[in-house]
């Protein structure tokens, strides 16, 4: 695949990331990442069938769901809920999670 | 050797501010100066919520919680309880994960709010101070559209179980108790009412139960509205594949009078043995007493950016109170995104900080049409700036191709996530 998110996860996730975080707001990724907190756990730390996304790398989170976004992965809801963030929000909310421990 | 020392003072520093972190974790025993006191009214998806996000995210915020019921009793998955698929134990969860993480848990009744002197009046006639109010009140009911509703609510002839809890109970012994043969009518208001396909799949659980149960009897739904309001074409599969001659689906029946057994709809009577009636909604009783329904004399109209009611300064108002924004479900998922928005909004404010001005909020929605299958849609809504208001991104959300086992399992899943991030558990 080669969308514009799949490209970023490929080759400069970490320099963009870095910029990213420091051109907005300290609370931002946090924020972002709240929003996913309701199916896949509160920092990411998910319960029971729902997928686990604390302490993955952002490469791998940005991958999958850039392959939702794109259409490349079927699913049953991320395709409809990853269109709703843009690229950037989306690698905002890889390295939140990336960076919290897997489980509690 | 001068690298090895500051390696060492470093990680002694680290050390300390380990500590420091481990005591100020410790139930809000935190020894540094408190940011603010914030009262929260309301330990439902979005008040409890906010309490909790608030500890997360604030540090040394105080936080009191006011709730009138011991427990959490979550109306999501309640309706597989009317069906016999759950027991009230699945549905209720307690407030101990909110006093673990430093919440201050209050069994109590809001009275009053005196927004000039900043406090919230208790039914007992103590006071709580507050820098910032959080009112999550939910809906109640505008009995007197219906003719009739409120004695035989009062009477509990006449069951809503729009509020889980002990309605759910006696809804499910009423159902129970039917005759085989015997009639459920479900009555649904005009929307916009909570939970908008919530009246769907109550219809599907009671007729799931009935099948099998009573075969004899007919789930008779009568809607207000000219159409189902939600996932329509899919749960109109489901009255077809799973319920045909027990469902019976009729548009445009709005109740207008209730007279004993009998519902008086504009055209004809109707006679049932069970008169389940979802009454018209509007915000909750302690939105209305403190004058903060200017929406339509109805909801609550809110900044988007902190929640804050535009009818009151420092009372933030959250959940299916509020007076939405386009395509914003009145639902448990958005009242627990909304409360996410208000927590960190709150918390700039009282260090004197710029909100967040890119806010977003997403619903997702399960709805089960048998014991096993799900389905759901899903919505996500950006802040925009120009209007004031969050919009659906085009383009993005949806419903289920098909209701289906894994959706079920999904749903279950959301509900075990959504209860562990709204009551830390």
């Amino acid at each position: 695949m080669t969308t514009p998110l799949r490209r970023v996860a490929a080759s400069t996730l970490l320099l963009g990331l870095a910029g990213l975080a420091q051109a907005q707001d300290a609370n931002l990724a946090r924020n972002l990442a709240a929003t996913c907190a309701n199916c896949h756990g509160t920092h990411g730390q998910a319960r029971g069938d729902m997928k686990p996304l604390a302490g993955l790398s952002a490469e791998k989170i940005v991958a999958m769901l850039a392959d939702y976004k794109s259409g490349a992965q079927p699913a049953t809801i991320m395709h409809q809920i990853s269109k709703g963030y843009t690229d950037e929000q989306l690698q905002l909310v890889a390295a939140f999670f990336a960076a919290q421990p897997a489980k509690k | 050797m001068t690298q090895s020392i500051i390696r060492r003072r470093s990680l002694l520093g680290a050390g300390a501010a380990l500590a420091a972190t481990t005591l100020a974790g410790c139930a809000g025993m935190s020894s540094s100066p408190s940011i603010g006191r914030v009262v929260v009214v309301g330990g439902g998806y979005g008040g409890a919520t906010a309490a909790r996000y608030l500890k997360l995210w604030g540090g040394n915020v105080e936080v009191t919680l006011v709730e009138r019921n011991a427990d959490f009793v979550s109306c999501p998955i309640s309706n597989l309880v009317l069906g016999g698929f759950k027991q009230m134990s699945d549905i209720t969860r307690s407030y101990d994960g909110l006093k673990a993480v430093g919440v201050k848990v209050v069994r109590g009744e809001a009275r009053a709010i005196d927004v000039a002197g900043k406090k919230l009046r208790l039914a007992d006639g103590s006071d709580l101070p507050y820098d910032r109010l959080v009112l999550s009140p939910g809906i109640d009911f505008m009995t007197e559209q219906i003719g009739g509703l409120a004695a035989a609510l009062d009477s509990g002839r006449v069951l809503h179980s729009w509020k889980a809890g002990p309605q759910t109970v006696e809804l499910r012994k009423q159902i129970v108790d039917m005759r085989d043969g015997g009639v459920f009518a479900l009555f649904i208001p005009k929307a916009p009412y909570r939970c908008p396909p919530g009246p769907y799949e109550r219809a599907c659980m009671v007729a799931a139960y009935l099948k099998t149960a009573k075969p004899k009897s007919k789930v008779l739904v009568l809607d207000g509205n000219a159409e189902i309001t939600s996932k329509k074409g899919l749960f109109e599969k489901a009255f077809k594949d799973h319920y045909s001659g027990i469902i019976e689906y009729r548009p445009n029946a709005e109740l207008k009078e209730l007279s004993g057994n009998v519902a008086k709809l504009e055209f004809e009577d109707v006679r049932a043995d069970v008169l389940n009636v979802i009454p018209p909604q509007r915000a909750g009783d302690l939105a209305r007493s403190a004058g903060l329904l200017n929406m339509n004399n109805r909801w609550v109209g809110v900044d988007w950016l902190t929640m804050e009611s535009t009818a009151a300064p420092n009372v933030h108002v959250l959940g299916d109170a509020t007076f939405p924004a386009p395509a914003m479900p009145k639902s448990g998922h958005m009242a627990n995104q909304q409360a996410k928005v208000a927590a960190a909004a709150i918390i700039q404010l009282l260090k004197g900080e710029a909100v967040n001005t890119t806010p977003v909020v997403m619903n997702t929605c399960y709805s089960f049409v048998t014991a096993r299958d799900a389905m759901h849609v899903a919505s996500v809504h950006q802040y925009d700036a120009k209007d004031k208001t969050f919009k659906a991104v085009p383009g993005s959300g949806g419903v289920s191709v098909a209701a289906n086992q894994i959706e079920g399992r999904y749903a279950l899943g959301w509900a075990d996530n959504i209860w562990a991030d709204t009551l830390a558990l």
